[in-house]
């Protein structure tokens, strides 16, 4: 008699991790306009989508010879799709298409630098200002959503393993509230006010934490989301209405470079030492 | 052929950058100040003699709650309103200009008949209205409610409201107590329309604070909008049943008019073209409203008809037919600041009906009239006789330092959450910094062709005030629509109009047939405010309504101007009167005036 072999346990089914941002970026793009309308239009968020996501298929087919994951520019385009405003239609496509390319184009070592999106949008905020503006207004004033989508963000971004960079960037960006209030004479709560707005759920969600495009170490990753914090705290000292955005683009390429230096520097030696 | 992949993505991706520039420089105008005569080239051009015609008004702003002095030059920054009436009946367009100041007078412009104006307001009892005990003006609608054949004047504030009765074009009496007013509302749009369509007018009020909230004493600070683009802290609306004899019954709720957006703007207007009139609200802080009329009965079908989504800065609500289709067509002025906040202006355009029910689509990108600045007042009006609507839009918040800008910090707070953004005390002061000032105003050609084209500063229109209100109207009785502008803490503009020699017009003078106001039937009010006259001449045809109120603050001339171009003949103008009744009016001769009165 043998005995009936014990069935091996059935693998629960488990999610892919790339899949969990954009389902949290849908979340966030679905609760806002259900709850509030807030989009200039689906079609211009839609073009955003699209553009994006054949650019990628486009470019990566043509230089790597593969068909890539599209995680990541679906990410950015309803990122864009969300995060700028304009009357017009081709704003959405080209943020996009330039969002795309950026990471085709300005590559060291194999790495892109900047954030696809925040490029993109620092781009057309930039060189477009005539018919581009930034996300800055609140979706809403109901507390539910925007509980909604930090609990979610926070969870998943935790499973993610990068809840770290989003919490140091918090923590700094309320420290330097502090500091602006002190420095403007204006009430704390006007310098608190941005972080309460929905472009801070994605910026914090999905720029900041964007894996391709930030540091490997952890507490470097911390170091940087200060920076970042420190850099925009400056910035709006100074009264540019889209901080967050410059000091990304600033501040990240910068840890990146010192990043793919120290790596270089360590395969030399390496080298060497071989 | 892979190794030319990268240098040519490069080049590819350096285009990409450079596409909005190019852009940019492709749809820079072509002109400057200095171009070529704005009458041969455009028709008409205009001339600012505000003084040379004997007017002198330059509105002042109020002084509210000193827990706001931190942020009062925002706070106070409307109230500047003009309207067009014949008061007296002798065929020439008044104008009656508001100014807020506490202790600030009104003026009534009685024209003379050549040119030149004089203020009647103290004489005729309609100046000494701005107090902090009583409110103070935000504009006027004019109506003849009780069907005498005199303009009567509904006042509205941020206070008390009123109502004065016209005595036969002589004096004003104050009849607001038998009214059945609010109490105490912070109105800044009113309507007169003929809602159950009794014969007798009926007078809608839009509030923007809420009617809580005391301005000049405030029991908090949390007075604010809770969201910049998702407010329902607002005021009420009111909507005051005419009963005859002077009275009138507050129904809003009853006949389902219920909202506390903030509105800025209301106009009324037949959209459904099933004879009764819907009303279009604009909302500062939210989506625009269109309250459809369901015989005297209206819901709320903004998302039904597609004018409900994309919550903006709603700050003008005027209708025209641009395309000449017949249809109106509604703008709304709202915000834009180049690279911080481009919320574009919106003109809803009917582009479909299912079940009677229009839907509308934002045209203002593609025609052209969608970036006008911190916009305000706008108004459809044929300024060169051409045969298409022109669209003349006033803008500019608060002018006030050249060198220091408020929108960093406007921004700033605009993000925020109700907690933070609803509270007065949490916004960051002010100072002299100004806030979307010294904007160029847009007068607005329409080629005929659904495109528009800015000539505002080719044809005269040239000054940077805070504008607020406009009204069109033809002053010199000459077949041209002049244009007078209030202007917030500063002058009341009047621009001559001058248009090119060999176009042709013709106006209409609508009167209802309701005489006195009981025991009525089967007649118009008769300042026929509802009335409509499509015109069919050289194939096409344009639709244009007696307005009991539009724009911001505004309200135009009674009278209904058609330019014609080179036409020499009409084929047909048809009254349609909200009574029902149509009256065909075959081949009226051009380049005059046709007062037309309802057949019994």
């Amino acid at each position: 008699m043998t005995t009936p072999a014990v069935p091996a346990p059935r693998p629960s089914f488990r999610l892919d991790n790339r899949y969990l941002a954009p389902i949290l970026v849908t979340l966030v793009l679905v609760i806002g306009q259900v709850s509030f309308g807030f989009l200039e239009s689906w079609s211009r968020t839609f073009l955003a989508i699209a553009t994006a996501i054949l650019v990628e298929v486009v470019l990566g087919r043509l230089l790597f010879g593969k068909w890539p994951h599209l995680a990541s520019s679906y990410i950015s385009g309803i990122s864009i799709g969300m995060l700028i405003r304009s009357p017009e239609f081709w704003p959405y496509a080209l943020c996009a298409a330039i969002s795309i390319t950026s990471k085709y184009v300005l590559r060291v070592d194999g790495r892109h630098l900047w954030n696809p999106s925040n490029f993109g949008i620092v781009a057309m905020l930039v060189l477009a200002s005539h018919v581009v503006a930034g996300l800055s207004v609140q979706w809403g004033n109901n507390l539910l959503p925007m509980a909604v989508v930090w609990l979610f963000g926070s969870v998943i971004i935790h499973r993610l393993g990068r809840f770290h960079i989003t919490l140091t960037y918090v923590l700094s960006f309320l420290a330097f509230s502090l500091l602006r209030a002190a420095v403007t004479g204006h009430p704390w709560p006007a310098e608190v006010a941005p972080i309460t707005g929905p472009m801070y759920q994605l910026y914090i969600f999905f720029m900041i934490t964007d894996p391709k495009t930030t540091v490997r170490d952890k507490r470097a990753q911390c170091l940087v989301a200060f920076l970042v914090a420190a850099v925009e705290a400056g910035l709006r000292l100074l009264e540019f209405v889209h901080a967050p955005y410059y000091a990304l683009f600033a501040v990240g390429p910068a840890a990146n470079l010192v990043e793919i230096l120290r790596d270089r520097r360590a395969r030399a030696s390496g080298t060497k030492a071989a | 052929m892979k190794k030319l992949l990268r240098p040519l993505l490069t080049v590819l991706f350096l285009a990409m950058l450079a596409t909005p520039l190019v852009l940019r420089r492709l749809h820079r105008p072509q002109e400057t100040a200095a171009g070529p005569d704005p009458l041969a080239r455009y028709g008409f051009r205009l001339t600012e003699s505000a003084r040379a015609a004997g007017i002198d008004h330059v509105h002042e702003a109020p002084t509210l709650d000193p827990k706001l002095a931190h942020i009062m030059p925002q706070v106070s920054s409307m109230g500047a309103a003009v309207s067009v009436v014949d008061f007296d009946r002798d065929g020439h367009a008044d104008l009656y200009v508001t100014s807020s100041r506490e202790g600030s007078k009104n003026r009534l412009y009685r024209a003379r008949g050549d040119g030149t104006f004089e203020d009647v307001a103290e004489r005729v009892g309609l100046a000494d209205v701005n107090a902090a005990e009583a409110g103070v003006s935000m504009g006027s609608v004019w109506g003849d409610y009780d069907n005498d054949g005199f303009e009567d004047v509904a006042l509205y504030r941020w206070g008390r409201q009123e109502l004065f009765h016209n005595e036969g074009g002589r004096s004003f009496r104050r009849v607001s107590d038998d009214a059945a007013l609010p109490a105490w509302a912070n109105v800044n749009t009113a309507v007169w329309l003929d809602f159950d369509r009794d014969g007798r007018l009926d007078l809608f009020l839009g509030g923007y604070y809420s009617e809580k909230v005391n301005l000049w004493k405030l029991a908090d600070t949390k007075m604010m909008p809770e969201s910049f683009e998702y407010a329902k802290n607002g005021g009420r609306k009111y909507l005051l049943r005419n009963l005859g004899g002077g009275r009138f019954e507050e129904v809003a709720e009853k006949v389902g008019l219920q909202s506390r957006r903030w509105a800025l703007a209301a106009v009324a207007a037949d959209f459904r073209e099933d004879g009764g009139p819907d009303l279009f609200i604009a909302n500062d802080y939210g989506v625009s409203e269109l309250f459809l009329n369901d015989g005297g009965r209206f819901r709320e079908a903004g998302r039904e008809t597609g004018v409900g989504f994309a919550p903006k800065s709603g700050m003008n609500a005027s209708v025209g037919d641009v395309l000449n289709r017949g249809r109106f067509a509604v703008y709304v002025s709202n915000i834009s600041e180049e690279g911080i906040l481009l919320q574009g202006n919106n003109l809803w355009v009917p582009v479909e009906d299912k079940d009677g029910v229009p839907y509308f689509e934002n045209m203002a990108t593609a025609m052209g009239i969608d970036l006008g600045g911190w916009s305000f007042g706008a108004q459809f009006g044929d300024l060169n006789n051409d045969g298409h609507q022109d669209l003349y839009l006033v803008n500019g918040y608060v002018s006030a330092s050249r060198e220091e800008s408020y929108w960093y910090d406007y921004s700033k707070i605009a993000g925020g959450h109700r907690l933070v953004i609803e509270d007065a005390k949490n916004w960051p002061p002010m100072g002299e910094r100004s806030l979307g000032g010294y904007q160029q105003k847009r007068v607005w050609l329409n080629d005929g062709a659904g495109h528009f084209l800015d000539v505002a500063q080719l044809v005269g229109a040239t000054d940077r005030h805070d504008g607020r209100a406009v009204a069109l109207a033809d002053l010199g009785n000459r077949g041209a629509l002049d244009v007078v502008v209030a202007n917030q803490r500063g002058p009341l503009l009047l621009y001559r109009n001058q248009p090119a020699a060999g176009r042709n017009w013709i106006d209409f003078e609508l009167e209802g047939g309701c005489r006195g106001d009981g025991g009525l039937s089967g007649c118009s009010n008769r300042s026929a405010i509802g009335a409509q006259v499509t015109l069919h001449w050289s194939g096409g045809r344009q639709v244009q309504a007696v307005s009991g109120g539009s724009g911001f603050c505004a309200q135009g001339q009674r009278r209904l101007h058609f330019g014609l171009g080179a036409a020499a003949a009409v084929e047909k103008a048809v009254v349609r009167w909200p009574s029902g009744r149509t009256q065909e009016i075959p081949a009226p001769a051009v380049n005059q005036v046709h007062a037309v009165k309802e057949p019994a």
